[in-house]
This record gives C-alpha cells, structure tokens and sequence, in this order.
C-alpha cells in the first residue's frame, strides 16, 4: 500500500495514488474511520477513470480526487464532501444519502441518479437522465444536460444554467426542475409552471449552497409534474 | 319416411372457450387489461412431467431412517467474505412490504429462521421487523429502488440485483394506489395514493459490461463480505446466466414464468417467458461450459410445491429453490377458511388472485390494518417451517432411494420424462425409451 500523509494547514491528509494502490484499499481506509478522529481528510491522484472511488462513505470526511473517474464515484455517498478536480463516469453520485460532491468538469449519464439527499454539483455538463429517479437529492448543473433527464424524479430539485435535452421530466413525481436556458422537450406529465415568489427564494437557496453566483433565479423556468397520469387511467394510454 | 337430425349438443368453440368469450366482455365493458398477482396459470410442462428412476440392480438406496442424506447448502463462496450457509436449500423469494403486509413479512421470516434458510426482501426496501425475525436476509436491489439504502445494504447476509421476475421478464412493476399506506409511501419517497411503478430497468445501468461494474460497486460498498445475486425472468436462461457469471454474480437466481408477482398484467403472465422446466438445463450448461457449476450457485424458481420439485430441481443441476406463492399459501393464502368473503370478492379460495387490490381475506397481500390483523405472525411462521421441513424430508426421501447422501448429489441420470416436451426440456430420457428429443438415443 503507497499511502503517504503530509501537512495541508493543519490537518492531515492522507493520500491514495491509485496508479499504484489497489481501490479496495481507499475504500476500506474510507469506510474504517475511528470515531472523533480528525483523521478524515483524502486526496485521491491517479484516478484515471477508475470505477468506485470513494463510494460508500458513511462518515463527515473529505476527499479531493485528482483527475477524472469512471462509473459510480461517490455512490451511495452519506455525509462526506467528494469533489472531483476532472470529469466523472456514469453514475456519479448515485443515490447519495446526504453529503455534497463536486464535479468540476463534466459527468456522464444518469448522474445523482436515484439520489436520496445531499448536494451534487457539476460544473461542466452532464449527459442524459441526469437526476433519474431522484428521491429528495438537490443537483446543480452550470452546463447543459441530455435528454429524459429526472426521468420518473420523485423528490429533491434538479437547477440546470443551460439548456435541457428531449423528454425532460418525463412521467415526473414530485421533483422540482428549474431550467435557465431552452427546454427542447418536455416528456410525459412534464409542464412548465408558475414560477412563485417561494420557488425563487428556494432558488436562490439552491444557487447558493452550490456557489453559484453570477446568475438570478428570476432567470429559470420552473417544471413540475401535471400529475395527470398518478392513477392510471386508460384513456391517457395515449401519453405513455 | 321424414327424416329428422339427429340431435347434436351445442359445441362450444375450444379458441373461443368461456374464459376467453368473458375476457373479451370484460376487455370491452372496462377499457383496461386485467391486472392480477401470482404467475402462470396456464398449463405448462412441468416437474409433473419427471420421474425418479430409485435405485436397482445398478445403484443401491440409502437407508431412509439411519444414513445421512446431508441438505445443507453455501451460496456465494466465489467471492463473499462472508457466504451464506443454510441448513435447507428451500429458500424464501423476495416478496415487498408493500406488496405484503408487516405480519406476512415478518412470518416469512420467522418460518424461514427456524427451517435455517434464508428469505428475502422486495421493492420497497427492508423494514427492521423483516430484518429483526430473518436471520438470513437477502436484500434485493431493484430497478425502482424503492427504499434502498446503503444502511439496510449493509445489514443485509446478501445482496440480490434483480434484473427480471419469471411473472414478468422485461417488466416493471405497479403497486396500485390503495396500497399505498403512509409507512408505505414513505419508506418509497412518493405521495400516499399514487399509483406506484417500479421500473422495467435500472436506472444506473445497462446491459452486462455496466452490470460487472455495478456489481463492483456493491462489493466495494459492502467491502466484499456479502454475496452478491442476480437474479433473472426464464427468458435466454443460456445467456443470461453467462453474462451474470461474466459480471461476477456469486449465484444466480432464475425465476420461470410460473413464478408470482404482486401484480401486472394477466396478458404478460401468460404470455412472456419459458417454463421453469425449459430453464434449468440451458442455465446448467452455462455454468458447466464455463466451469463454473457448483462455484456459482443456481438458485431456482417457479412453481416449486413439494420436496420432489426441490429433488427434481436440484437432479437438473440446481444448487437451491426459492418458493414464494407456496410460502405465502403455507401461511394462509387462498385458504378455503376464508371461503365466504373469497365469494364476496367474486372469486372462491385457489383462485383469488387480486393481490393488488389490497382486500386480502388472508390478511397477507394487503395493508389494511384491521384485515392484517388476521394473520398471526408466529403461527403462521410455524406453518412454514412446518411445509420446509416436510419438503426437505420429501427431498431427502427421494435422494436417499436414489442413493445420494446429500441432495446435491442427485443428477439428470436419476430422472426420466413422462412426455415428449418434458423430455426434451428437462433433456432426460422419455420413460422406457434412451430418447432425448434433439439428442440423439431411440
């Protein structure tokens, strides 16, 4: 194992090179945490598109991971701060319990999918059904997204700066969707709705805990779900 | 002389019988498919269809009373730290709270504890009765992912992925809005009422090289101590066994269409998916081809009732069975005791099957308190350990007449068919002759 600890401010960090150390081990250093332990801050170089790093984390801890992974980084995330300093696979964050991750370049499909709580923010672009399935996860996205994104989102917000792909919201739940560019589709049950002063303080709740500052929630679009198609009913057959 | 016809009875047509003449009154009257729970009902080639051979000149028995026919059975020693040992190779399927009440959940897991197997949740998560009267719980990861949690993942004894149901190959699910309790619907983050689908696919995968991945995931989240299912509708048992292997599933589940379901439609019931018959051998030789039988498991499932299903099964080459529909009827479903309110359901005891209408006489696929009420959860887990003792003595009374000392010994040598299809399904002989149909023999 090439784990090496050194000095950033006053804490520890400790340091996984994945070019030369085995995932299993950052995820069995992440997952064994001693309770009360300041000993919770990692950095990960070397990712080089591997799958699972950082998944599984059940303690407050930090982990900077140095260049872009592969599928499901952070998954199941619950109260650690995962950000990562390239782009991300497919899966990222997925069903992320509570805890923030950060995405610095671009995220591949179905990005926070099935998330439960906590923060995803990409900073590029994310690729289709970003937020599918969402179940109460906030995600912020400075780029565009692709299409059948919060595809059957049953709670949580998805806060997208660019434009939204085909199909987006498509058989919607209770998931919220602000949208600040074009909306090229909108899927099954999906419509826009009145924007409420109370949907722009929520708003600017959302682009505040993402650190998002150059643009005004009276700039987005509000999406939700028309509800239409909660019990079925054979003569909306036609929608599906 | 006047001739007169001789009289002729009516004759009804056998493609438009009385079953179909008032599915298509009932079509064009609601506007909507029948939707029902529970699996085929059609007649299929089946366990029925097979015979034991017992020992002769060739082979000598075991002695019913005094020598050992060993049952136990390990699942998920290919890469679990911690595998799964159980003392019956009967295990329970995944059924939902949701789907059933807390009483049936928890009487499922109290017969499968003291039989010493395993029982298994469903789509809409664990509940801590569940996990606190199962010691062995297989958790199910499910494309809806109703309730999942790496929590409860954790304190899961194994982790099943579910890529389809033998009731449904390619389809979701649907938990009809009367179902939907509060504790319900908020262990599935969705508002009381609504009707609840649970999706056909999952949503953070695709096909069998994603699957590999995910299954990686699930390994380093659970820090590779649970063993990990998948478990598959009977649709390209072949196939879908390899690329589970290929993925790196410890055991596979493979469900036959005469598996149950809460709900779905009675048209993809009866119409989608192979036999459980038709399922094994190809699912067998997967395994085999890969060198991989006996190292990842083969649970089966779908229409298991007796130990001479469960002997049959594992004579194919299974490792284990899982029973659901007969589990639920050991603890009271669709017992004649309730027969009078069977009537005011318009449907009689054996047959009622709207599981998802939520007004279960039994008190076990509903979440009306008052009609949950009715089933006693410790007396209805003695029922079922009772039926899963009975099986695995059944199962040992045949391997022990065909001179196996543990169940899994038992192999395709000991069975012959009684037709040309099961024959050729379950590929043993047709009975007096050394014919497999496709294989040769006369």
């Amino acid at each position: 194992m090439n784990v090496s600890l050194k000095r950033e401010s006053l804490e520890a960090m400790r340091t996984f090179d994945l070019a030369t150390t085995p995932l299993r081990d950052l995820n069995s250093a992440l997952h064994t945490i001693a309770p009360g332990t300041n000993d919770t801050n990692f950095e990960v170089v070397n990712p080089r598109g591997s799958h699972s790093v950082a998944v599984g984390i059940d303690q407050p801890v930090t982990v900077e991971v140095r260049g872009s992974v592969g599928y499901y980084c952070a998954g199941m995330n619950d109260g650690g701060t995962v950000t990562v300093h390239g782009s991300a696979g497919p899966g990222v964050a997925e069903n992320m319990m509570s805890g923030t991750v950060v995405i610095e370049g671009d995220a591949s499909q179905y990005a926070g999918a099935t998330g439960r709580g906590g923060l995803l923010v990409i900073k590029g672009n994310a690729a289709s059904r970003c937020g599918i399935s969402m179940k109460g996860i906030d995600i912020v996205v400075r780029g565009n997204i692709g299409h059948m994104s919060a595809f059957m989102g049953q709670s949580g917000h998805l806060v997208v700066l660019g434009n939204a792909g085909d199909a987006l919201g498509d058989s919607l739940y209770e998931a919220k969707l602000f949208v600040r560019g074009e909306v090229k589709s909108l899927g099954a049950d999906c419509i826009q709705k009145e924007m409420k002063p109370k949907h722009l303080r929520l708003l600017a709740e959302l682009l505040d805990k993402a650190g998002v500052t150059d643009v005004k929630p009276e700039e987005f679009k509000r999406y939700g779900s028309a509800r239409t198609l909660y019990n079925f009913n054979i003569d909306n057959a036609d929608a599906y | 002389m006047s001739y007169h016809n001789p009289y002729t009875p009516p004759r009804k047509s056998a493609t438009f019988d009385d079953y179909t003449l008032a599915e298509i009154r009932r079509a064009a009257a609601t506007g909507i498919y029948d939707i029902r729970g529970a699996g085929t009902k059609r007649k299929v080639p089946h366990f029925d269809d097979l015979l034991f051979l017992g020992a002769s000149i060739s082979r000598y028995p075991l002695e019913g009373y005094r020598e050992k026919c060993d049952t136990s059975v390990v699942l998920g020693a290919r890469h679990a730290k911690k595998p799964i040992v159980l003392k019956t190779p009967i295990t329970i399927a995944g059924m939902s709270f949701g789907a059933l009440s807390g009483n049936a959940k928890e009487a499922l897991g109290r017969g499968a504890t003291i039989a010493g197997t395993s029982t298994t949740t469903g789509d809409g998560g664990m509940t801590d009765e569940e996990r606190g009267h199962s010691q062995t719980l297989v958790y199910q990861y499910l494309p809806s992912r109703y309730g999942m949690n790496p929590k409860d993942l954790r304190r899961a004894d194994a982790i099943e992925i579910v890529v389809g149901q033998g009731a449904k190959p390619g389809g979701g699910g649907m938990l009809l809005g009367q179902k939907i309790s509060d504790r319900v619907a908020n262990m599935r983050n969705l508002p009381k009422g609504i009707d609840q689908r649970s999706a056909c696919r999952h949503p953070d995968w695709t096909g069998p090289d994603d699957l590999e991945i995910k299954i990686l995931e699930l390994r380093e989240i659970t820090d590779w101590e649970k063993p990990i299912y998948v478990k598959v509708g009977g649709a390209r048992p072949y196939y879908d066994t390899a690329l589970a292997v290929k993925a790196g599933a410890d055991v596979v589940v493979l469900d036959g269409m005469q598996g149950g379901t809460a709900a779905t439609q009675d048209v993809f019931i009866e119409n989608v998916g192979m036999p459980t018959l038709a399922c094994i051998r190809p699912a067998v030789q997967a395994l085999q081809d890969l060198g991989m039988h006996r190292k990842v498991q083969l649970i089966i499932s779908g229409g298991i009732r007796s130990g001479a299903d469960v002997a049959k099964a594992l004579a194919l080459g299974a490792d284990a069975v899982a029973i659901g529909t007969a589990a639920l009827v050991a603890i009271g479903d669709n017992d004649p005791h309730w027969e009078e309110e069977y009537q005011k359901l318009g449907t009689t005891a054996g047959a009622y099957d709207d599981w998802h209408e939520g007004k279960d006489p039994a008190g076990i696929t509903t979440q009306d308190p008052e009609l949950a009420k009715r089933l006693d959860p410790v007396a209805a887990g003695r029922r079922l350990a009772n039926y899963l003792k009975v099986m695995t003595l059944e199962a040992q009374t045949i391997a022990r007449a065909c001179g196996k000392n543990h169940l899994h010994n038992l192999e395709p040598e000991d069975l012959v068919a009684l037709t040309i299809e099961a024959s050729a399904m379950a590929q043993v002989p047709l009975a007096g002759t050394s014919w497999i149909p496709g294989k040769g023999g006369f």
